[in-house]
C-alpha cells in the first residue's frame, strides 16, 4: 500500500511540476498575473509530493519490503540499519528519485527565499525549473519506476555491493547531487535572466549564493569522494583521473569559473555573455557527467550496466535541455551587452586568466575523457588514457594558477595600482622562499615538480593568510581567503604525500617486521574477526618511529555473505597529519602474507584542504545572508509596499 | 559575424551529442555474439545436481541439437525465465542445465521452487565453464547442434516472446 | 596605466585567450601521444610487438594452471592468453580480489628489453555480471555482458 502511495506522490509531483514549468509561462507571455502566481505554489506541492514519494521509498527499504522490485534487487535484511537506508539512492532509480527530490527542494527554496529581483523573475526562473525536473520526472515514471512491484516476493533480497556498504560512498552522492542541483538553480537563473533580459549586477547578487552554496557541496561531495576511493580501493591513492571521477571534477571546474567570473559582473558589470554561458555549461556538464558516465557510454573500473533506452531517454532529455539553453543563449547573449571597460592590470584581468587556466583544465580533461570514445567512436584503436596524462598537463596550470591566486586578491577593481603589491607580498614571497630551502635541505626533495608544489603552496598559503589576518574583512573577502588556503593546504598534502612517501612491499610472517627510514613495522597477528554481514582475514601491524610507538594498523581481507564478494580493507593510523597505510594480500602458502606499505606524510591535509574551500564557500554565503536578512529588518522597519 | 560566434557552443554541443549518441549503441553490438559461436563447445566434465546426473561434453554430442542453460539459485532472472523454459521443454527441446557458483543444496531448493526442466545439470562451483563458452553473464542459453557446436547464443534470461525463437534456432540447428 | 580603448583591450584579452588555449591544447596532444595506452590482446602482441617501455594495457584471461609465485613471494607470474595467442606476465605487488585463474584481467605496464611484460596495475575484470544487483537489472533488459576481449 505504501509503495502505492508513493508512486502516486509521484504523480502528483510529476503534475504540480507540469503546472510550474506551464502556467508562469504562460503567464508572463500572456501577462496574466493569476497564472503566473502559481508558480509558487505549484514549486511548494511540488517539494511537498516528491518529498513523500522519497519517504515512501525509504521506508520500504528500512523495513525490507522485498515486494518492491527495487528493494529486493538492491537490499538484504541482514544489511546494517543505515545501510538499508543508504540503499534508497545506491541504485539507478533510487538515486534518480534523490535527484528530482533535491531538485524540487531547491525549488522551494528558490519559492520561499525574497524575491529580489521582482515576482516575475522569480515566476520565470520557477517555471525553468519546472521544466528541468518534468523532463526528470518523465524519465523517472515511465523508464525507471522505483515504486514497480515484484509478484511474487521473494523472502529475501540480493543485498548491495560491498562497495557501497561504506559511509563515505553513502554519503558521497546526496552531496554531489545537491551540488549539481544548486548548479541547475544556477542554470534556471541564468535562462531567466536571457528571457527576461535582466542580466546584470543585480542579477549576479541574486545568483551567486546559489552558486557559492552548490560549490560548496560540490567541493564536500568531491573530497568524500576521493577520501573514500583513499581508504576503501586499497591503491594507496586518493586521485585516480577515473572517468567517473572526471566527470565530478568538470562541473565543479566549471562552477568554480562561474563563482569567479559572476563576481565580476556583480562588481563590474562586465564578462555577462561569457558568465551565462558558464552557468549553462556548469550544469550541462553536471547531467552529462551523472547520466552519460552513470549509463556507461564512458567505460570505467567502476562502470554501470547500459540499457539502451534508458540511455536514449536520457539523451533526448539532455539535448532538450542543453540544446535549448543555448539556443536562447544564442539567440539573447547578442543583446546582453559587455558591459563596462577595465584596464590590463585590474582584479577584472586576474580573474579572466582564472577563468581562461580553468577553462583550459576543463578543456584538458574533457579531451582526455572523450578522446579514447571518440576514436573508438571513429574505429580507431581502443586506447586508455589514464593518470600521466593528467598529471603532466593539470599540474602545471594548477601551479600557475597557485601563483596568480596569490597576487589576484590584492588587486583593484577596473584599474590597479601596482606599488602596494611588493609589500604585500612580502610574507608570501618569504614564505616560498623558506619553503623551498626546507624542501631540499631539510626534507631532501629533488624532483623540480615536488619543489614547485612546496612552494606554491607556502606562495597561496601565507597570501591567504595575510588576507585573513587583515583588519576590514568581509564575508566576501573571508570566504575568498579562506577557500584559497584550502587550495594550499591541499597542493601541501599532496605534494608531501607523494614526494615524502615511503612505500614497502613485503611478504612477513607473524614476528617479522619491515624497516622504510625511522618507520618500523612488525606483524602481530594475522586472525579471522567477524562483522554484522562480513567475515575477513586481518593482520595487525605495529607501528613504531625512531623506537617510538605510533599505533597499530590493521589491514583486513574481506569476504562479504551477501552477495559474495571479496573486498580490501586498508589498515590506517594517523601520525600527526600523516597516515601509516597498509593494506593486506594473500598468503604465499608458506605462512607468509603480503603486505603493502605506505607512509604517507600530511596525506590528511588534501581532505583538510576540501573543507577550508567547501568552508569558504558557506562564509561566502553568510555575507548574502546577513545582507537579505538586514534588508528584511528595514522592510520591517518602514513597513514599504513592496513585493515579496 | 558576432552572431555566429553565439552559436559556437551550440555547435560543440552538438558535436558532442552525435559523438554520445554514436557512442549509445555501441557497448551492446561489439559483444552479443560469443567468440565461441560456430566452434565446439569446451571439454568438460561436471558433477550433477538437483537430482539429475551431471553434464559432460560427450553428452553435447548425441546427434540431435540440445539447450544449454546456464543458470544459478542466487540468480533473480533465472526465476523469471522458468516457465519459458518448461515451454522450451514442452516444445519439445531438450535441456541441459549449468548451475553457477552454487551448491547443490541451493540448487535443489531452487528446482523444487521453480520446477526442473532439465534432462542433466552440471555443477559449476567455481563459474569456469562460463568463460569456456563465452559467457558474460547469468542466465544465457546456448543451441549446440548434434556435433557439440555452438550455434547460438541467448543472452539475458528467456522471455515468452523468446520460446519460439529459440524453437526455431534449435530446427536450424538439426 | 591608462584604460586602454576598448576594441584594442578586447584584442588583448583575445589574443591572450587564444594563446593560452593554444598553448593548453599543444600540452594535450603532446601528452596524449606519449600518455595514452593502447590496449592489446596477446594476439595483436604476437601480431606487432610493441617497442619496450611502451605502456600497453594487455587484456585476456589468466591462463588456468599458470599462475606462479617464484622467489620471494610477492612476484607473480602468469600467462595471460586470448585463445589465440598467450602473454608472460611478471607482476610485483598485490594482487586484486578478483583476480583468479580463467578470469579476466587487464595488466597495464610495458615489456623490458628482455621481452617479459611487466605489469605496474592489475586489473581484474569487475565482474558486476555475476553479481546480483546488476542481474536484477537484466529483469527488464537483455543482459549488457562486460566485453571479453
Amino acid at each position: 500500500m505504501i509503495p502505492e502511495l508513493g508512486h502516486f506522490a509521484l504523480w502528483l509531483a510529476a503534475m504540480a511540476a507540469l503546472a510550474q514549468a506551464f502556467a508562469p509561462t504562460v503567464g508572463l507571455w500572456r501577462n496574466r498575473d493569476d497564472l503566473a502566481d502559481l508558480a509558487v505554489p505549484t514549486a511548494l506541492a511540488q517539494g511537498l509530493f516528491t518529498g513523500l514519494a522519497f519517504v515512501a521509498l525509504a521506508y520500504a527499504f528500512i523495513i525490507s519490503d522485498f515486494s518492491v522490485k527495487l528493494v529486493a534487487a538492491n537490499s538484504h535484511s541482514m544489511k546494517p540499519d543505515m545501510y538499508r537506508f543508504t540503499g534508497v539512492w545506491a541504485n539507478h532509480e533510487g538515486s534518480l528519485l534523490l535527484w528530482v527530490l533535491v531538485m524540487a527542494l531547491a525549488g522551494v527554496a528558490v519559492a520561499l527565499a525574497p524575491a529580489t529581483l521582482g515576482s516575475r523573475f522569480r515566476a520565470r526562473v520557477l517555471s525553468v525549473q519546472g521544466f528541468v525536473s518534468l523532463g526528470f520526472f518523465a524519465f523517472l515514471l515511465f523508464a525507471s519506476n522505483p515504486f514497480e512491484r515484484l509478484i511474487p516476493a521473494p523472502t529475501e533480497g540480493v543485498g548491495l555491493n560491498p562497495l557501497l556498504q561504506d559511509p563515505g560512498l553513502a554519503f558521497h552522492p546526496p552531496l554531489l547531487y545537491a551540488g549539481y542541483v544548486g548548479l541547475s538553480v544556477a542554470f534556471a537563473f541564468a535562462v531567466a535572466g536571457m528571457l527576461e533580459n535582466k542580466v546584470g549586477p543585480q542579477w549576479a547578487r541574486a545568483t551567486r549564493p546559489w552558486i557559492a552554496g552548490a560549490w560548496a557541496l560540490l567541493t564536500l561531495g568531491i573530497a568524500l569522494g576521493s577520501y573514500w576511493a583513499y581508504y576503501e580501493l586499497g591503491w594507496g591513492g586518493w586521485w585516480f583521473w577515473d572517468p567517473v571521477e572526471n566527470a565530478a571534477l568538470m562541473p565543479w571546474i566549471a562552477a568554480t569559473a562561474l563563482l569567479h567570473s559572476i563576481a565580476v559582473v556583480m562588481k563590474r558589470d562586465a564578462l555577462r555573455a561569457w558568465t551565462l554561458l558558464l552557468a549553462v555549461a556548469a550544469f550541462s556538464l553536471s547531467m552529462m557527467g551523472t547520466f552519460i558516465v552513470r549509463s556507461g557510454l564512458l567505460t570505467s573500473v567502476h562502470a554501470f550496466a547500459v540499457d539502451p533506452t534508458r540511455g536514449l531517454f536520457l539523451m533526448l532529455l539532455m539535448a532538450l535541455y542543453i540544446g535549448g539553453a543555448l539556443t536562447i543563449y544564442a539567440l539573447a547573449a547578442g543583446r546582453v551587452a559587455e558591459g563596462r571597460q577595465f584596464a590590463l592590470v585590474s582584479r577584472e584581468t586576474s580573474l579572466v586568466a582564472n577563468n581562461l587556466l580553468l577553462s583550459a583544465m576543463l578543456g584538458v580533461i574533457l579531451l582526455g575523457t572523450l578522446y579514447p570514445m571518440a576514436l573508438e567512436a571513429m574505429g580507431g584503436a581502443q586506447i586508455s588514457v589514464g593518470p600521466p596524462y593528467f598529471n603532466r598537463t593539470i599540474v602545471p596550470m594548477l601551479l600557475v594558477a597557485a601563483v596568480l591566486m596569490g597576487i589576484a586578491p590584492w588587486l583593484g577593481w577596473k584599474r590597479s595600482a601596482t606599488g602596494h603589491l611588493a609589500r604585500r607580498l612580502l610574507p608570501a614571497s618569504i614564505a616560498t622562499a623558506a619553503a623551498a630551502v626546507v624542501a631540499v635541505l631539510l626534507l631532501d626533495v629533488r624532483g623540480i615538480g615536488a619543489i614547485l608544489g612546496f612552494a606554491a603552496a607556502a606562495w597561496l598559503g601565507a597570501a591567504s593568510i595575510t588576507i585573513l589576518v587583515r583588519r576590514g574583512l568581509t564575508f566576501n573577502s573571508a570566504g575568498m581567503a579562506l577557500a584559497h588556503l584550502g587550495v594550499a593546504v591541499s597542493i601541501l598534502g599532496a605534494t608531501a604525500s607523494g614526494a615524502l612517501q615511503r612505500e614497502a612491499l613485503v611478504a612477513l610472517r607473524v614476528g617479522d617486521s619491515v624497516q622504510m627510514g625511522p618507520w618500523r613495522a612488525e606483524l602481530m597477528d594475522v586472525r579471522p574477526v567477524a562483522g554484522p554481514n562480513w567475515t575477513a582475514i586481518e593482520a595487525t601491524l605495529y607501528v613504531q618511529r625512531n623506537g617510538r610507538p605510533v599505533g597499530t594498523v590493521t589491514p583486513q581481507s574481506r569476504m562479504f555473505i551477501a552477495p559474495a564478494q571479496e573486498t580490501t580493507e586498508s589498515g590506517r593510523t594517523g601520525w600527526r597529519m600523516g597516515e601509516v597505510y597498509a593494506v593486506l594480500g594473500k598468503p604465499d602458502g608458506s605462512g607468509r602474507w603480503q603486505v603493502h606499505l605506505w607512509v604517507k606524510p600530511l596525506v590528511r591535509l588534501i581532505w583538510i584542504g576540501g573543507l577550508l574551500m567547501a568552508l569558504g564557500g558557506v562564509v561566502a554565503l553568510g555575507g548574502r545572508v546577513r545582507a537579505l536578512a538586514l534588508r528584511r529588518r528595514k522592510l520591517v522597519t518602514f513597513a514599504e509596499p513592496q513585493a515579496a | 559575424m558576432a552572431r555566429f560566434l553565439w552559436l559556437i557552443p551550440l555547435a560543440l554541443f552538438a558535436g558532442l551529442f552525435v559523438l554520445m549518441f554514436g557512442g549509445l549503441g555501441k557497448p551492446q553490438q561489439a559483444v552479443i555474439r560469443s567468440h565461441m559461436i560456430g566452434k565446439p563447445a569446451p571439454e568438460f566434465a561436471l558433477e550433477g545436481a538437483g537430482g539429475r546426473p551431471g553434464l559432460a561434453t560427450a553428452d553435447l554430442v548425441t546427434g540431435k541439437p540440445v539447450l544449454v542453460n546456464v543458470f544459478a539459485s542466487w540468480c533473480l532472472p533465472c526465476a523469471v525465465e522458468a516457465p519459458q523454459l518448461q515451454a522450451l521443454k514442452d516444445g519439445g527441446a531438450t535441456l541441459l542445465g549449468i548451475a553457477v557458483r552454487d551448491t547443490p543444496q541451493n540448487v535443489a531448493g531452487f528446482l523444487a521452487k521453480h520446477g526442473n526442466p532439465f534432462d542433466r545439470i552440471g555443477l559449476d562451483t567455481n563459474g569456469r565453464l562460463l568463460l569456456g563458452f563465452g559467457a558474460s553473464g547469468v542466465p544465457e542459453t546456448y543451441v549446440i547442434d548434434g556435433r557439440g557446436i555452438i550455434r547460438y547464443q541467448h543472452i539475458g534470461e528467456v522471455r515468452p516472446e523468446h520460446v519460439q525463437m529459440l524453437l526455431a534456432e534449435l530446427e536450424k540447428a538439426k | 596605466m591608462a584604460v586602454a580603448k576598448p576594441k584594442q583591450q578586447r584584442l588583448v584579452l583575445a589574443l591572450a585567450a587564444v594563446a593560452v588555449l593554444a598553448a593548453a591544447g599543444v600540452i594535450a596532444s603532446f601528452a596524449l601521444q606519449d600518455t595514452a595506452a593502447y590496449f592489446k590482446a596477446p594476439a595483436d602482441i604476437a601480431a606487432s610487438p610493441p617497442a619496450p617501455g611502451q605502456t600497453i594495457r594487455l587484456g585476456g584471461l589468466v591462463k588456468t594452471g599458470t599462475v606462479t609465485r617464484p622467489g620471494d613471494g610477492l612476484e607473480l607470474h602468469f600467462i595471460v592468453t586470448d585463445m589465440k595467442a598467450d602473454t608472460n606476465v611478471t607482476y610485483r605487488g598485490l594482487v586484486p580480489d578478483l583476480f583468479r585463474e580463467g578470469q579476466g584481467v587487464i595488466a597495464t605496464g610495458s615489456f623490458d628489453a628482455q621481452g617479459v611484460f611487466r605489469a605496474q596495475e592489475l586489473l581484474a575484470k569487475h565482474d558486476e555480471k555475476y553479481m546480483p544487483p546488476e542481474v536484477a537489472k537484466a529483469l527488464e533488459k537483455q543482459g549488457h555482458p562486460v566485453n571479453a576481449s
